[in-house]
């Protein structure tokens, strides 16, 4: 309760001060609309469905490459660290292009599968695949040879071992790779979004782009706060009990 | 089969130890860990392997756990050779090698699970079974990190035990822990060797260790590994660490194994 009074009395001092610089007109509302004008933005677009639509489309976009990429990323990380003509092929590869920022793949998925929902996929995909491959595959190396020695005069081998050892003794760096995966998905698809126009669905990205197309600074801020906070809720729902599991397990959390 | 069939105990294996030789090898140099060792070992009887490090005691205990192969040689458990690990010889190591993931119930019933014939409630039958003998009934949820030394290598010794195997390896499971803790270990694990007739080979390198636990303490001595020297310990059960005659024993075996090594290198080793 201590903590949620001081992170709620911390934005509310944030909103008071950005109202008063806007009332005291050091900028023009073009410029920096007030914390109100953002709030009526956001009322009015939830009230006529185009905020909720466009989340709902961006959403489904980067939740369908982001699992694509976890099914074929763990398996392959896993392979990888297993076989070591695997560690010198798909490993280097998944090494290099992790480094390539994500947003570099639209060019190429916009020339190969036009303006679809295909290249937005595509670009999900690359954001969360190389990411779970590296983290898989660090995880598997840096397991103490122990465990699965133990396991095997416990009558574990071949895929049981995989399954019920490797797997979740390499489970801290899955996880952290899974979460920068979603962090380099969500942001390649924001950028795709903004960089080009899918007719089959506007999403978050759209949304902002038109709101600087229409100079509508309203807009482009209270889109940004949705974005903000659909990234906030994603890591409480989808990472935090993982986490948690882990800190509690592993007794890695000082506290 | 039912919980109470599970928990009759298997009657122990008598091993042979045949003529084994091991060698590693690596890029820059060889180890010849164990030359031409032959060993019998009784049902039901508790041997000790002593011997200082690189003595090949840890690859002879490895080799009957069918975690390493032998060279040459052969090793027969019941008269059968043994191909691979196998449920009948469970092991329990320096590191307690439980798995982080799983509380303490989740690593007993680890092995359990990879039992045909028992349904999961029986399974978690014969795990607090297992957890109460060594005396952690209270901690079945209990994290892995949350439990003392000595704790761990007793829920090491639980795991090893559940899935109800003939004989037990233990490659020196109690070198890490103090001292008070390991003598509270050598009484649960006499009363347990005595309540669950295993054979039990155990690796050490404290030699009162070996006289306090051993019906029999094997010298090794290292480069190439081979045994010395046999003593059998006649001393009634059980046995306390701190007593003279017990000291009276460590005192000859440490002597012969100060010779040995003398011998070998020419020096007295510590």
């Amino acid at each position: 309760m201590k903590r949620f009074l001081s992170a709620a009395a911390f934005f509310a001092v944030i909103l008071i001060v950005w109202e008063a610089l806007v009332r005291a007109k050091v900028w023009s509302p073009i410029v920096l609309p007030s914390p109100l004008m953002v709030g009526e933005y956001l009322v009015s677009a939830i009230r006529d469905g185009s905020l909720l639509d466009a989340s709902a489309v961006t959403l489904k976009r980067l939740l369908l490459g982001y699992v694509f990429g976890i099914v074929i990323g763990l398996p392959l990380g896993l392979l990888t660290a297993r076989f070591k003509v695997l560690q010198d092929t798909i490993g280097l590869l998944a090494l290099g292009l992790q480094t390539l920022p994500s947003v570099c793949w639209v060019p190429m998925a916009l020339l190969w599968f036009g303006q679809t929902e295909t290249a937005m996929f595509f670009v999900v995909v690359m954001g969360t695949l190389w990411s779970v491959v590296i983290a898989t595959f660090t995880g598997v190396r840096t397991i103490p040879p122990i465990y699965a020695r133990a396991a095997r005069t416990m009558g574990s081998n071949g895929m049981h071992t995989w399954i019920h050892v490797m797997l979740p003794a390499s489970l801290p760096f899955v996880v952290s790779g899974m979460k920068q995966g979603w962090a380099f998905a969500w942001r390649s698809l924001m950028a795709a979004e903004i960089y080009v126009t899918i007719l089959t669905g506007f999403g978050l990205g759209h949304l902002l782009h038109y709101g600087r197309e229409l100079h509508a600074m309203e807009q482009v801020t209270g889109v940004m706060f949705v974005i903000v906070v659909i990234g906030l809720l994603a890591d409480k729902v989808m990472f935090s009990p993982w986490e948690r599991f882990l800190h509690r397990r592993w007794g890695t959390q000082g506290k | 089969m039912t919980v109470q069939t599970e928990l009759v105990n298997e009657t122990p294996s008598k091993l042979s130890v045949g003529d084994i030789s091991k060698r590693f090898r690596s890029k820059s140099h060889e180890v010849h860990a164990l030359d031409h060792v032959s060993l019998d070992i009784a049902e039901g009887e508790f041997v000790c392997l002593v011997g200082p490090s690189g003595c090949g005691k840890s690859t002879l205990l490895n080799i009957i756990a069918g975690l390493d192969t032998a060279d040459e040689g052969t090793l027969l458990c019941d008269g059968k050779p043994v191909d691979g690990p196998g449920r009948d010889r469970m092991v329990m190591f320096q590191e307690h090698a439980l798995f982080p993931w799983l509380d303490v119930l989740g690593n007993v019933l680890f092995g359990l699970k990879l039992k045909p014939g028992l349904n999961n409630a029986e399974r978690a039958d014969v795990a607090r079974f297992y957890l109460k003998l060594v005396g952690l009934e209270k901690f079945l949820h209990a994290n892995i990190h949350e439990l003392s030394g000595g704790m761990k290598q007793r829920v090491a010794l639980a795991r090893a035990l559940a899935p109800n195997p003939r004989v037990l390896l233990m490659d020196e499971p109690f070198a890490a822990l103090d001292a008070l803790t390991r003598e509270q270990l050598y009484g649960d694990i006499q009363r347990i060797w005595q309540d669950r007739k295993k054979t039990i080979v155990f690796v050490t390198h404290n030699v009162r260790e070996a006289v306090c636990l051993g019906d029999r303490v094997v010298l090794f001595s290292p480069h190439p590994g081979r045994i010395r020297e046999q003593f059998k310990i006649d001393l009634p059960r059980p046995r306390d660490i701190n007593s003279v005659d017990l000291a009276q024993y460590s005192t000859r075996i440490t002597k012969a194994l100060k010779f040995h090594m003398a011998a070998k290198n020419g020096e007295v080793a510590e």
